[in-house]
């Protein structure tokens, strides 16, 4: 076997791409090599129902870095942003809670809750703006690493220093706030309206096995906050054709560089010659040689699947072991007939094109969390709604539409283990609180797609099912993120490195893993 | 007062934050919404239904219809077959652009004109001892402009024709629901799209049937902010906007040829006299002086201006029209008049009159910014037009 290519890259998710194509933007020959028939992992469309398209897994985008799609020129390969301006969040009372896409809306919809609370969101909302511009030199950063004392992480600490001391000490108190506290705590500190805190707070909760009261949910909040479409800190969108179309997107630039892609090609093993990657086995048996090899899985995979944990130092296989996953989310798409009606906003109006968020109180999300927290799923969960066919109508068939649920929390540990029948008990548990909201609910589905985050293992291999190859937990992010000393995309064995969301900056459709992982490859073999 | 479209009693409704703005004497909607984010997305996504009533539209018909019109007009219209539209400057003797716009030639001898200034006293100064009947119809016909990607899906749920078979620059009389409509495949928008004439009588009839049918295919009524980001996108000039009329030109420096606001293409080589043959003739032998090209906006050096004051880039919704100096190491080679935030090609975009020799195609430049009170400079280079030209626009 001879090193046919530059670089393999195992597993075809985003991040995985992103990196293919800063490898073969710089002339390596670079071949991918997914498991699945389709490339994107978490962030693909599949044709579920004939006819209803669905962001299967992930659903709307932010935190996609603006440099990757500059440099990758990748509205040249169909990448095509769609509005997301709204998210309403209906109450018990029968009433509801928006915020529109005008800030002048917006803040009269507040008024009618708590006046108080509308001046309040306005100071808030650049307070994160500010957050987000704090972090975002971090986010494009290889993290150094402070129990270092080689030159380059010295200069990275340094750097870094002079960045959070130039931010003065309001925006510094309130960065480190939002690392250590819950983000139920920091939104009491800003607003008294338990519903608007509810509903910010639900991105506190996100892919994370924490309920809004834990320590450490106010950090996955501005996680939720960093993103910057078009130079606007957190604006949410859809993608025009799902989210898998930005994986196309971003495989189609890898292409145009040069790069192959190989769906259908599960990676068995990493070859490894005298503590070098030499290449990978497929499945089939078909040896590959490359002289890097990229691991786009998640740690647990990357560590102890792809190669002999034999071969790595015990502190690492350690650490893999002890790192978080904890699954606890699902998600149930929808193949609609026709339009949901919500009680508190009847019809089909604005609302619709936006988020719908069930989270009606705080106490709610903590029920929601209680239940998972002793190995059952919420019997009334937290809910993320879209209707991406509202936006893009070409996901279902004119006039008919696609609806997708993100639900939380869905326990990986469930008591019993996850069966079809609980399964099925999860999504029934899903529609009928949807249905509390939007009774004619039931009535109009034409397929119901259910995914525990068993399904979510098995299907994109996500250990765990946790939807950013691990939590977003302060004790595995930056210079720890996935464990302390290989948080550079480099791992023990020469030439093997590792790109997915479980290093930093972490998950979400942000490919910042990817870039600065390939980043870092090409560095180092200059 | 001014004047309200046919279309009034259906668009006003929907301008939920009055943003109205006027356009040929007409009051029209900037936007629906407060914002056009999502209308032009529908451009760019689904389909977007658009009044452009307040264009000029002229009916010349009779033996001397084509003579007139191409004695007018820059291009060849001896070239111009039955059911298809042109689109065209026209200019004075002096070889400078009045106006832009396009002709159908709807039969063997009936045309019509569109234009965005009034052109009743320049058509029947040409047509002087012509045989031609020149009829300004501007207000009895009312025209939508529905344009995106599902455009067509819209369309042929509505008319017997095929609209398939309907080529770009191609147009059609048919029938939508039974409300007598021309269709043409022409736009403004650089995409896929029709625009649709309507005897105005009939013209809320065909709103509410588009809007009917169209639902399902997520059709947005948008106004003239969402349209002027596509356009700017497409590379489509507006007049008194990028280009100021011979007509309305106080000084003779503001004059434009084709030649020099990229209408080049559409000035024919070789036909018979028209207005202005003879200095474009001589123009295009000597090259032009201007050019009007895309600039490109470098995303690294426009952020870093606002790094700088500690902000992040300032980008608008909206698309600016203003004159803006363009430098070349330090001396100032033209200015740009229009231009926007591309939210499809995630650019800064500007269109701009640039002197030679610098306009050739990947000419670095510099663009004047705003940031902060200061007038700073970002770095530009120049591109061809149009930024975005999607294959379905003729496909
Ligand atoms: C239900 C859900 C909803 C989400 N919603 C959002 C959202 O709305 N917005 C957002 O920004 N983020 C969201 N996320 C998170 C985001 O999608 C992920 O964090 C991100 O996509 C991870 O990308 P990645 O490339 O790092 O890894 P992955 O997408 O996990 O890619 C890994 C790839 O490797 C492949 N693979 C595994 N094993 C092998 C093997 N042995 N050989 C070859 N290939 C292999 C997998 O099939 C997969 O394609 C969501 C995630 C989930 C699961």
């Amino acid at each position: 076997m001879s090193a046919r290519y530059d670089a393999i890259v195992v597993g075809g998710g985003h991040n995985g791409l992103v990196a293919a194509a800063y490898l073969a933007r710089a002339g390596r020959k670079t071949l991918v090599l997914e498991r699945r028939p389709v490339l994107g992992g978490a962030a693909v469309t599949e044709e579920v129902f004939p006819g209803f398209k669905f962001s299967v897994f992930s659903y709307v985008v932010s935190l996609l870095r603006p440099e990757i799609i500059r440099d990758l020129e990748l509205p040249r390969h169909g990448l095509q942003i769609l509005p997301l301006e709204s998210t309403v969040t209906p109450l018990d009372n029968g009433d509801y809670l928006a915020s529109w896409a005008d800030p002048d809306e917006t803040r009269r919809e507040l008024c009618r809750h708590s006046p108080r609370d509308a001046d309040a969101a306005v100071v808030f909302g650049r307070l994160m703006h500010h957050m987000a511009m704090a972090v975002k030199p971090i986010l494009g950063m290889v993290p150094p690493d402070p129990a270092s004392l080689s030159p380059s992480d010295l200069a990275g600490l340094l750097k870094l220093g002079r960045h959070f001391r130039s931010l003065g000490p309001e925006r510094f108190h309130a960065l480190h706030k939002l690392m250590t506290m819950s983000s139920a705590d920091y939104l009491d500190e800003w607003f008294e309206f338990d519903p608007l805190k509810a509903t910010k707070s639900a991105s506190g909760i996100i892919g994370t096995f924490l309920g809004p009261r834990s320590p450490g949910s106010a950090y996955v909040l501005l996680h939720h906050y960093m993103g910057e479409i078009d130079g606007a800190f957190r604006a949410w969108g859809f993608h025009k054709g799902g989210t898998g179309a930005i994986s196309e997107a971003i495989a189609r630039a890898a292409r145009a560089h040069g790069a192959e892609t190989r769906t259908g090609a599960a990676v068995e093993r990493v070859l490894v010659r005298n503590g070098r990657a030499t290449g990978v086995a497929l499945a089939s048996g078909e040896e590959i040689g490359a002289s890097i090899v990229v691991s786009g899985l998640d740690p647990r995979l990357t560590f102890t699947r792809l190669v002999d944990p034999k071969d790595l130092p015990e502190a690492l296989v350690d650490g893999v072991r002890r790192y978080k996953f904890r699954g606890s989310s699902g998600k149930v798409n929808l193949a609609l007939a026709g339009l949901p009606d919500f009680t508190c906003l009847p019809g089909a109006g604005p609302h619709l094109r936006g988020a719908v968020s069930i989270s009606p109180s705080l106490e709610y999300l903590e029920r929601a969390y209680d239940d998972a927290k002793y190995g059952e799923f919420s019997r009334h969960p937290y809910m993320d709604i879209v209707l991406p066919s509202m936006i893009d109508p070409e996901m279902a068939p004119p006039g008919k539409h696609v609806m997708s649920v993100f639900v939380q929390y869905a326990p990986y540990h469930l008591n019993g283990g996850w069966t079809p029948t609980r399964r099925e008990a999860f999504g029934d548990a899903v529609v009928k609180t949807l249905a509390r909201y939007a009774p004619n609910i039931e009535s109009l589905i034409l397929h119901r797609q259910v995914l525990t985050p068993d399904d979510i293992e098995r299907i994109t291999g996500l250990s765990e099912g946790n939807i950013f190859q691990g939590e977003l937990a302060l004790q595995q992010l930056f210079f720890l993120r996935p464990v302390p000393e290989w948080a550079k995309y480099r791992t023990p064995i020469h030439g093997y490195w590792q790109c997915g969301a479980g290093t930093h900056p972490g998950g979400g459709i942000m490919g910042a893993s990817g870039r600065l992982a390939a980043l870092q490859i090409l560095r180092s073999a200059a | 007062m001014l004047k309200t479209s046919p279309f009034h009693p259906r668009t006003a409704a929907l301008v939920r934050a009055q943003t109205w703005r006027r356009w040929a004497g007409y009051q029209m909607a900037s936007s629906y919404d407060p914002l056009p984010d999502r209308e032009y997305a529908a451009i760019r996504s689904a389909a977007a239904l658009l009044d452009v009533s307040p264009l000029y539209k002229y009916r010349i018909t009779g033996r001397d219809a084509m003579r007139l019109l191409d004695r007018m007009v820059t291009r060849d219209m001896t070239k111009l077959k039955v059911g298809q539209v042109y689109y065209t400057p026209w200019c004075d003797g002096a070889g400078k652009v009045i106006d832009d716009g396009t002709v159908s030639r709807l039969g063997e001898t009936t045309y019509r004109l569109t234009s965005a200034d009034s052109s009743l006293r320049w058509l029947h100064m040409n047509a002087a001892g012509m045989e031609v009947a020149i009829e300004d119809l501007s207000e009895r016909l009312g025209a939508l402009s529905l344009q995106g990607p599902l455009s067509r899906a819209i369309l042929s749920r509505l008319s017997a024709a095929d609209l398939s078979a309907l080529k770009y620059f191609r147009l059609l009389e048919t029938t939508v629901r039974d409300i007598p409509v021309g269709i043409s495949r022409t736009g403004y928008t650089g995409d896929l799209g029709y625009e649709i004439w309507v005897d105005a009588s009939r013209a809320v009839a065909l709103w509410d049937a588009l809007i009917d049918a169209g639902t399902p295919f997520g059709i947005t009524p948008a106004g003239v902010w969402a349209l002027d980001i596509a356009r700017v996108e497409a590379g489509l000039i507006m007049m008194d906007v990028d280009y100021f009329s011979a007509h309305h030109a106080l000084i003779e420096q503001r004059k434009s040829s084709p030649f020099e606001i990229n209408l080049g293409w559409a000035v024919a080589p070789s036909k018979g006299p028209f207005n202005g043959r003879r200095a474009l003739a001589a123009e295009r032998a000597r090259g032009p002086r201007w050019s009007f090209v895309g600039l490109e906006i470098e995303w690294d050096s426009f952020e870093r201006l606002y790094r700088a004051h500690g902000l992040p880039p300032q980008i608008s919704n909206v698309a600016w029209r203003s004159s803006v100096p363009v430098y070349l190491g330090g001396r100032q080679v033209g200015y740009a008049t229009s231009g926007c935030w591309s939210p499809l090609l995630k650019k800064p975009l500007a269109l701009a009159h640039v002197q030679a020799p610098h306009f050739g195609a990947g000419t670095p430049l510099e663009i004047e910014v705003t940031v902060e009170h200061h007038r700073e400079r970002a770095h530009a280079v120049v591109r061809k037009l149009p930024f975005f030209d999607p294959e379905r626009k003729k496909a």
